[in-house]
């Protein structure tokens, strides 16, 4: 099974190959900040921290332990997950930007330990052996992403997910209603901590070498980023936003230094023309069952609201 | 020694005092967090250098030449990367300004090269004058009068003529304002210029203080500044102030203390440990929730 799938990889150029698993994992770090930042509304700054936790929780399991490589990342992603709690609960009683700031400041300072850990080799970075698994690291990747986008979704329509968007709505009003809100904020911000764990664990990997600096704000402002562009909220949103964003820097390549000042300018105009991100206020399943027929579409909709209003007006004189 | 560092660390802190109170007053304004400020002090201090280094012009003037050209650069960011942002949501703002943050530095590292400037020697005569046991140079003094200068023509402005009470009125109430008859583009843009003049002095005193000027000096000022208006409390002047030189002392005196390499680190370690027992800054406003 394992040689198979080695050798279908083979058939693709390993430049590309890299690009998709890069997507890949800028898929997962984005479906987890979503939770937290989309779904929740607890504005974070910081989530590159938690995929460097996971980046190097993982790296250490591998070389001191030679753990195999599910049990390791499902082991990060709890370690990962516990860090994140452990924070989250004196943290998110601060509401708005104060915590925006306070996600960012925890973030510097896990770079900066990191920078300063033996077990990490300071600021030289670890290199990170090849997992043994007999599956490539790359499949695995894309089967964590799908696995990822199954269970967000699971979240969006569950009980647990309505809470969620109950406390990103009013949080008073999710608590008058029986909602424990602080108690649903640290489990929102422990998932999306697993989440990017997990993502930073797989990075790890597959790169084969890291450094806490490669894990700074600019890292959080990509994730950041990208649940943004794609809609806040939105599965489908981030992960066009993470394709789009961890493509457009290899796409640009041409431009050579003038790559990031595209890339910026990108940001500006994206926000500028579709300020609520690509895909924000579309529901893609709805999308998709619009096109089946099996629901009325847009247009049809808003005439039957219409005409059920002028009645209203009508009964009301 | 104490002394000694308290002057290093009011002289440090009086710089992120100035970066400070850009975030803060156009936080107060339109609550957004302005990412590209750092981005503004960065290109203050690159004019900075080039007008003493090439236009060889007097240090004042040289600072005044870096004022200007930055606000002019404040209010076209304002323009074109802020204003069309500001019915949609805060955060696509944010997206916005960090966007900009990168066009700039990026612009900055093409245009000025990868390496860390220093600005000509002699563009401002350093003493040592020795005062008790610690030792001040003149280039500390210079810049805790400027700031202080600096700070004291800034609330002099909000708080004695007309445009600053435009100013305190529509960070009041931005609608209320507007329906008062206050050109609310044109203090928004006022307030951009204003933030981006203190910017551009404090890159300007930070350059010639560690006598490096680089592309990427913008991000983490910008965050350690942000860190301190957040710190005083967002939105407040005093606590801008307060804050950057709050964290200005720490900084130096943990560094004085054994933890250099850990210098980044304390900054944001004092932040989160006030916010965790003041959850809206030192000089913060309490939120009133409603529902």
């Amino acid at each position: 099974m394992g040689d198979f799938l080695q050798m279908l990889l083979g058939y693709i150029n390993p430049y590309y190959l890299q690009i998709i698993v890069n997507i890949g994992i800028g898929i997962i770090l984005a479906l987890g900040l979503n939770v937290v930042t989309g779904l929740t509304g607890q504005l974070s700054l910081g989530h590159a921290a938690f995929m460097s936790i996971g980046a190097f929780t993982s790296a250490v399991l591998t070389i001191k332990f030679g753990m195999p490589f599910s049990i390791n990342l499902i082991l990060t992603g709890f370690i990962t997950a516990g860090v994140a709690a452990l924070i989250g609960l004196p943290i998110l009683r601060l509401t708005g930007d104060y915590l925006a700031i306070c996600t960012l400041g925890f973030a510097e300072i896990v770079k900066v330990v990191f920078l300063n850990l033996d077990i990490t080799n300071r600021a030289l970075g670890l290199t990170v052996p090849a997992p043994n698994t007999t599956i490539p690291i790359a499949v695995v990747v894309w089967i964590v992403v799908i696995l990822t986008i199954v269970c967000v979704s699971f979240i969006h329509s569950s009980r647990f997910g309505r809470a969620l968007m109950a406390v990103r709505g009013d949080e008073i009003a999710a608590e008058a209603m029986g909602i424990n809100v602080t108690l649903y904020k640290v489990q929102s911000f422990a998932l999306g901590a697993f989440i990017a764990g997990v993502g930073g664990g797989l990075y790890a990997h597959f790169m084969g070498y890291i450094n806490p600096s490669d894990f700074g704000f600019l890292k959080s402002v990509d994730i950041l980023s990208m649940v943004v562009l794609g809609g806040l909220g939105s599965i489908t949103g981030s992960v066009i936003g993470a394709t789009i964003l961890s493509a457009a820097p290899e796409f640009l390549r041409f431009m050579a230094s003038y790559r990031m000042l595209v890339y910026g300018g990108l940001l500006v105009g994206m926000m500028i023309f579709r300020p609520n991100g690509l895909m924000g206020g579309i529901s893609f399943t709805g999308l998709v069952l619009r096109a089946l027929g099996r629901k009325p579409h847009l247009k049809t909709i808003m005439e039957q609201k219409s005409s059920e209003t002028s009645r209203s007006d009508n009964g009301d004189t | 020694m104490f002394f000694q560092q308290l002057i290093n660390g009011i002289a440090l802190g009086s710089t992120y005092a100035l970066i400070a109170l850009g975030y803060t007053m156009v936080y107060g304004i339109i609550t957004l967090i302005n990412f590209a400020h750092g981005e503004i002090y960065m290109v203050g201090a690159f004019v900075g250098l080039f007008a003493t280094a090439i236009l060889k012009v007097n240090f004042f003037i040289a600072m005044l030449i870096a004022m200007l050209v930055c606000v002019l650069l404040g209010v076209l960011v304002e323009r074109i990367a802020y204003r069309p942002l500001r019915k949609s949501s805060r955060l696509s703002a944010l997206i916005s300004a960090i966007g900009v943050s990168i066009f700039l530095s990026t612009l900055a590292q093409m245009l000025f090269g990868a390496n860390a400037k220093g600005y000509p020697e002699g563009v401002f005569p350093v003493k040592q004058i020795t005062i008790g046991s610690a030792e001040i140079s003149t280039l500390q003094l210079l810049i805790i009068a400027i700031s202080a200068t600096l700070m004291i023509a800034l609330e002099f402005i909000v708080h004695k003529t007309k445009i600053g009470k435009a100013m305190r009125a529509t960070s009041e109430d931005y609608n209320t304002a507007a329906l008062m008859g206050i050109n609310v583009n044109m203090v928004i843009s006022f307030t951009f210029a204003l933030g981006s003049a203190l910017a551009a002095a404090g890159g300007v005193l930070v350059g010639l203080l560690f006598n490096a000027v680089s592309f990427n000096m913008g991000l983490m000022a910008g965050l350690k500044a942000f860190a301190a208006a957040v710190l005083g409390g967002i939105g407040s002047i005093p606590g801008a102030m307060l804050g950057g030189l709050l964290l200005g002392v720490t900084e130096v005196g943990g560094v004085a203390l054994g933890f250099s390499s850990y210098r980044d680190a304390i900054a944001f370690a004092i932040l989160v440990l006030v916010l965790l027992v003041k959850p809206t800054g030192l000089l913060g406003r309490k939120i009133q929730k409603k529902v």
